[in-house]
């Protein structure tokens, strides 16, 4: 009996320990960024950090100002975003309110499948197909810039967008739609002036985690953006992203130096960006009951 | 059963209908003609098809996929089923309230507007007067004058369905179809949707589906019995609710079933 109990302890304690992993784990990588970039603050003094120019190695004057990295993530976010938003948000309503349900069944493993190719395999498409394209749509020197990148990472984010929006579409009461109709209007009327409306709300938190995943992701952007780190808002220049930095340079610096530190610094601006997008849309999720309080 | 009703002027002529959802046929062989400017009640237990009938009348069951109907539906004269016509116009001419009132997660304002909207209306002033004229028919106005600009969401159970109402008449119907209008709501609250039929059936043709006996005889002028799909009778109220012709009204008017 005393053998019984104890071992559902065991259990218990193993299952519990499975649960709060997560919370563990996120935790230590804070702490970690945060113990690894501290002494930055002493000794080139965290000033350096809003400067307008990223020029770690160099023999006159080393440069650790974040501002072009954060501006290359900025561009390429946001553009991405742009270009996902009506894709996703069309694609969603087109699911859930006007496919057959045999397109319906036919489109969606497509869309997990678009979720699931390798940023790599995205990367070598990008380089091959997209970036050629818009050097010659274009007419630009190179094709590397912050538009083939964003164009790249809007495929990433449209799953997202879409998924969560047809979720929230899907939740709509019949109620409302009943109602439009029955005051005359069509169905295309119903879906713009009540549907999306009142889905309003999942719309939102979609795109924001479409574009928590657009701002972390890494490999993609580093293979098209070009990485020149640049303050730049214009869409045909090259940019480079916090994330592309860090996964270039982190290989080949000195353990401890400031370049070191102050990519811990990029590590933890960009921790915090993805930290907040994803808080909001969870708690704009989460007023609307779209999921479990 | 028809004949009762020729001295009036009929707005709804129906012939031979019958209707099916997919393979199982939920209406048999309905004939009915229904009075203008009178208000017409449908009684019966539920699953007699008295809801899937008032929505023949505005197409609603347009929307359910499999549906089939057969037979005649006029209206002022012009069969509703016909491939030419104007669906968005019958619905104009033909306003629905709902079981479960179904405000849009917008203003009270907006409620109402939406209708005159999609049709067209844009000038502010007149919409305000629509809104206004709405809101006074269907005895809201008082209640709701100084927050029209806030969620019909904040509004109690029976101040939403009487917006519905208002939101119904902002498209100027002719013909108002009630389903289970008051059913949901509590006795102060479903006199007043009452009181407010007895009011507007002055201006429209009425039809409402109704569960309580007590409400039909107290708000319709004319009374017609569902059982198993198919119209068993149909008569004035008065009649139907003391001398009724059918051995099956009498039992379920009675109680004896339903």
């Amino acid at each position: 009996m005393n053998k019984q109990r104890l071992k559902a302890k065991i259990i218990k304690y193993f299952l519990q320990s499975c649960g709060s992993l997560s919370i563990i784990i996120v935790l230590l990588i804070f702490l970690f960024l945060f113990k690894e970039a501290f002494p930055f603050i002493g000794s080139p003094g965290i000033g350096e950090l809003f400067h307008n120019i990223w020029n770690p190695v160099s023999f006159q004057k080393e440069e650790f100002g974040l501002v072009p990295l954060i501006t290359g993530s900025v561009l390429v976010t946001i553009l991405a975003t742009v270009i996902a938003i009506p894709f996703g948000i069309i694609g969603a309503v087109y699911i859930s309110e006007v496919a057959s349900a045999k397109e319906r069944e036919f489109l969606k493993p497509f869309i997990e499948i678009l979720a699931g190719i390798p940023s790599v395999v995205l990367g070598f498409f990008g380089l091959i197909v997209i970036a050629p394209f818009i050097k010659d749509l274009f007419g630009l020197n190179t094709g590397l810039t912050a538009l083939t990148g964003a164009v790249l990472l809007a495929f990433m984010a449209i799953p997202t967008i879409m998924s969560i929006s047809e979720d929230a579409i899907k939740s709509v009461p019949a109620a409302y739609k009943e109602a439009s109709l029955a005051l005359g209007a069509s169905k295309l009327e119903t879906i713009w002036k009540v549907v999306v409306p009142a889905a309003l709300s999942g719309i939102v938190a979609s795109v924001m985690l479409g574009m928590g995943r657009v701002v972390g992701e890494t490999m993609t952007v580093m293979m098209v953006t070009g990485n020149a780190p640049v303050i730049s808002m214009n869409p045909f220049t090259s940019v480079r992203t916090m994330t592309a930095t860090i996964a270039a340079e982190m290989g080949e610096v000195t353990i401890g130096s400031d370049h070191y530190m102050a990519l811990f610094w990029v590590g933890i601006v960009l921790m915090l960006m993805t930290f907040s997008l994803n808080l909001i849309s969870y708690r704009v999720l989460k007023k609307y009951g779209m999921i479990d309080k | 059963m028809s004949e009762i009703l020729t001295d009036n002027n009929n707005k709804v002529h129906v012939e031979n209908m019958n209707f099916y959802y997919g393979n199982v046929q939920a209406l048999f062989d309905i004939n009915m003609d229904i009075a203008e400017k009178k208000v017409t009640a449908f009684i019966g237990p539920s699953g007699c098809g008295k809801s899937t009938f008032l929505r023949t009348l505005n197409r609603m069951n347009d929307i359910i996929d499999g549906t089939r109907i057969e037979g005649k539906v006029l209206i002022d004269g012009s069969d509703i089923y016909n491939p030419m016509t104007d669906v968005v116009a019958l619905r104009k001419k033909v306003g629905m309230i709902f079981q479960k009132s179904n405000p849009f997660p917008k203003s009270i304002f907006d409620n109402i507007a939406y209708g005159p909207r999609l049709h067209g209306v844009k000038d502010k002033n007149q919409l305000m007067e629509i809104v206004e004229s709405c809101l006074i028919k269907s005895a809201l106005w008082d209640e709701v004058k100084d927050r029209l600009d806030k969620s019909a969401m904040g509004l109690s159970g029976g101040q939403q369905q009487r917006l519905c109402i208002a939101r119904a008449l902002a498209i100027n119907p002719e013909v108002v179809l009630m389903d289970e209008p008051a059913s949901a709501l509590d006795p102060k609250s479903t006199l007043k949707i009452e009181d407010l039929v007895n009011e507007l059936k002055k201006d429209y043709t009425i039809i409402i589906v109704t569960n309580n006996m007590q409400q039909a005889g107290r708000v319709s002028d004319y009374t017609a019995f569902f059982y198993e799909g198919k119209l068993i009778e149909f008569g004035a109220t008065g009649q139907i609710f003391t001398k009724p012709n059918q051995k099956q009204t009498e039992d379920y008017i009675t109680g004896r079933f339903g």
